[in-house]
């Protein structure tokens, strides 16, 4: 069973946000999306600065057996990516909603976290892909 | 030889497994629109024997001339026992190793070749080879758009004078992925670019900048201010070298204080025949901070699970059988038989050959030079020092000149007129160390009989050839 923090939205393309104090959100990858793609083996988080729109290609997590597209969940101007993933992408599989944050970005809109999956709308959504 | 082996009853079999009526079925997704149904002009099958006989007389046709064109291939020697081991079996039929743990020597041939070449170019990281020069300059490109994070501009200078050829495929390659390439102008009177023409560019947003060194005329780039001049503006420097100069010229890895990005070029000169044009091989380099961003396969070394030496195909997450429309390249290929007869062709030579076989390519250049630059009508273009290629301009056009050459058994080498119309008649010129003294005089003896026969061009002629 993979850990879901309720604390924390969803997305269908398995990336969390987290809402932190002064209004930018932090995102990473599911603990779901980390155990399918194996041992991470090297992580490209975006620059700073960086805008982006809803569903734009942002990053990539590659594991030895596969290469898979981080996408923005929302429309975002990048703040910060986690440079410590570059020498430790193994961060990701080993704390997923932790360390292993992609990046943290001021989103367009205040609300825009608000429409996205609550954890149990998350873990139903990967039961269903899974069946 | 059938080229399928099956016959009509496996695939029968086949398809009652997988439960499909026939074999037209499978291919239903492709559009009837895409479909070609007939090959017009393709006629149909020859026998063995008459494709033979064809191919023959068409080759007496062409005759033995003596070859001065070089311009991105070069006729070198190529000792026997390059093809005749490339040509065994065990590289011949395992072409590419598709079951690749299990193709433990053809992973090794990959991983020579690569340490080579990294050795050849000063660099850290080899790939297993790419199409040809003109298709790395374009994967080049692109791969230093996707590793030059910071630059928004998709935009690639490219000196003029780096190979029409790879300036036109590269556009055409890398074109429609809105990668846009300016052409940096040289200098009519030293047939290079000078550092300070780069000034118009300051201040501007750009990803990469492409050098040839030699360049297309053969002359030597100021290679250590271009990538100086680059790295301090932070942009990536692709480096397009013909591999035989590196035994006599510094490697991309050495330009400037930090050296090239990526080194590319065409690995025709080493072992690979003419052959009308192809297929050659294209290599690539670069520093190990870039390797994830590098097209093709890499093979890398590493130990089983015994503590024995092995080989294996590495960082193979980037490639398209897994990235598919991801992948860092949707069109190269690891071009194997080339790439064997390249590295047995290094490794027959070893550093001392290279640099024989460079060497001598210098002096007999120069021999022809000066040989040719002595008849009237006909002197060196440019000021400055060359590697076994140079222009000469001539005082008349130089297609007829060319066709009278041909005549007499002399292929004497490029009409720039097309590519360079700035340059009025011009010719570039080249000598490997395949050509002998006599050939050189045969070449100036025939060239000074065909200026003299027929007047030499007036002063408006002239002129009127360099504006059309």
């Amino acid at each position: 069973m993979s850990q879901l923090p309720p604390d924390l939205r969803y997305t269908k393309t398995h990336e969390w946000l987290r809402t932190l104090p002064d209004g930018r959100v932090e995102i990473g990858i599911t603990d779901h999306a980390q155990q399918s793609l194996g041992d991470l083996v090297f992580v490209e988080v975006p620059e700073p600065g960086k805008s982006l729109k809803e569903g734009d290609a942002c990053g990539v997590v590659e594991s030895v057996k596969a290469a898979s597209d981080v996408y923005a969940p929302i429309e975002c101007t990048v703040t910060e990516g986690n440079s410590q993933l570059t020498s430790a992408p193994e961060a990701v599989n080993n704390d997923p909603y932790g360390a292993g944050w992609l990046m943290r970005v001021r989103p367009a809109s205040a609300t825009a976290v608000d429409g996205l999956m609550s954890a149990a709308d998350y873990d139903k959504f990967v039961q269903s892909e899974s069946t | 030889m059938a080229f399928i082996p099956h016959t009509p009853e496996d695939v029968e079999a086949m398809l009652a497994t997988i439960g499909v009526a026939d074999i037209e079925r499978l291919f239903e997704e492709i559009p009837a629109s895409l479909r070609i149904r007939s090959l017009e002009g393709i006629p149909s099958q020859l026998s063995e024997m008459e494709i033979g006989r064809l191919m023959s007389e068409r080759a007496r046709t062409d005759g033995r001339p003596l070859c001065f064109i070089g311009a991105g291939a070069y006729e070198h020697h190529i000792p026997s026992a390059v093809w005749a081991l490339a040509t065994r079996g065990e590289f011949y039929s395992s072409y590419t190793p598709y079951q690749a743990e299990a193709s433990q020597g053809t992973l090794q041939l990959i991983y020579e070749f690569q340490t080579m070449m990294a050795s050849l170019t000063g660099l850290e990281v080899s790939n297993a080879s790419l199409y040809d020069g003109a298709s790395a300059v374009a994967e080049a490109s692109l791969m230093a758009v996707r590793a030059h994070r910071k630059s928004q501009s998709r935009r690639i200078l490219v000196l003029g004078t780096v190979h029409p050829h790879y300036r036109e495929v590269a556009a055409a390659v890398a074109g429609n992925q809105d990668l846009q390439f300016e052409a940096v102008a040289y200098s009519s009177a030293h047939g290079t670019v000078s550092p300070q023409t780069l000034a118009s560019y300051e201040g501007q947003d750009i990803t990469a900048i492409v050098i040839q060194q030699p360049n297309f005329f053969g002359r030597l780039e100021d290679v250590d201010a271009l990538t100086d001049w680059a790295h301090a503006r932070s942009i990536l420097v692709i480096a397009v070298v013909n591999p035989i100069s590196l035994a006599l010229l510094k490697p991309p890895g050495e330009w400037g204080a930090k050296g090239a990005d990526i080194a590319v070029g065409e690995g025709q000169p080493l072992g690979v025949p003419l052959s009308s044009g192809g297929p050659y091989l294209g290599f690539m380099t670069t520093r190990m901070e870039l390797v994830r961003q590098m097209p093709g396969r890499i093979v890398g070394r590493t130990l089983d699970l015994a503590g024995q030496p092995g080989f294996t195909l590495t960082l193979q997450a980037r490639e398209q059988h897994i990235r598919r429309a991801k992948a860092t390249s949707n069109i190269c290929t690891n071009q194997g038989l080339l790439m064997t007869a390249a590295t047995i062709y290094m490794s027959l030579m070893g550093s001392e050959g290279l640099e024989r076989v460079a060497s001598s390519c210098l002096a007999r250049t120069r021999e022809l030079v000066s040989a040719l630059t002595r008849i009237e009508g006909v002197r060196a273009a440019f000021e400055g020092p060359y590697f076994h290629e140079c222009v000469l301009s001539l005082d008349r056009p130089v297609a007829a000149v060319l066709e009278a050459l041909a005549k007499r058994g002399v292929q004497g080498g490029l009409d720039l007129s097309g590519y360079y119309p700035g340059l009025g008649p011009a010719l570039l010129v080249c000598a490997t160390e395949t050509k002998t003294s006599a050939d050189i005089d045969a070449y100036a003896n025939a060239l000074t009989s065909i200026l003299r026969s027929a007047p030499g061009a007036t002063a408006e002629r002239q002129g009127a050839a360099a504006g059309a």
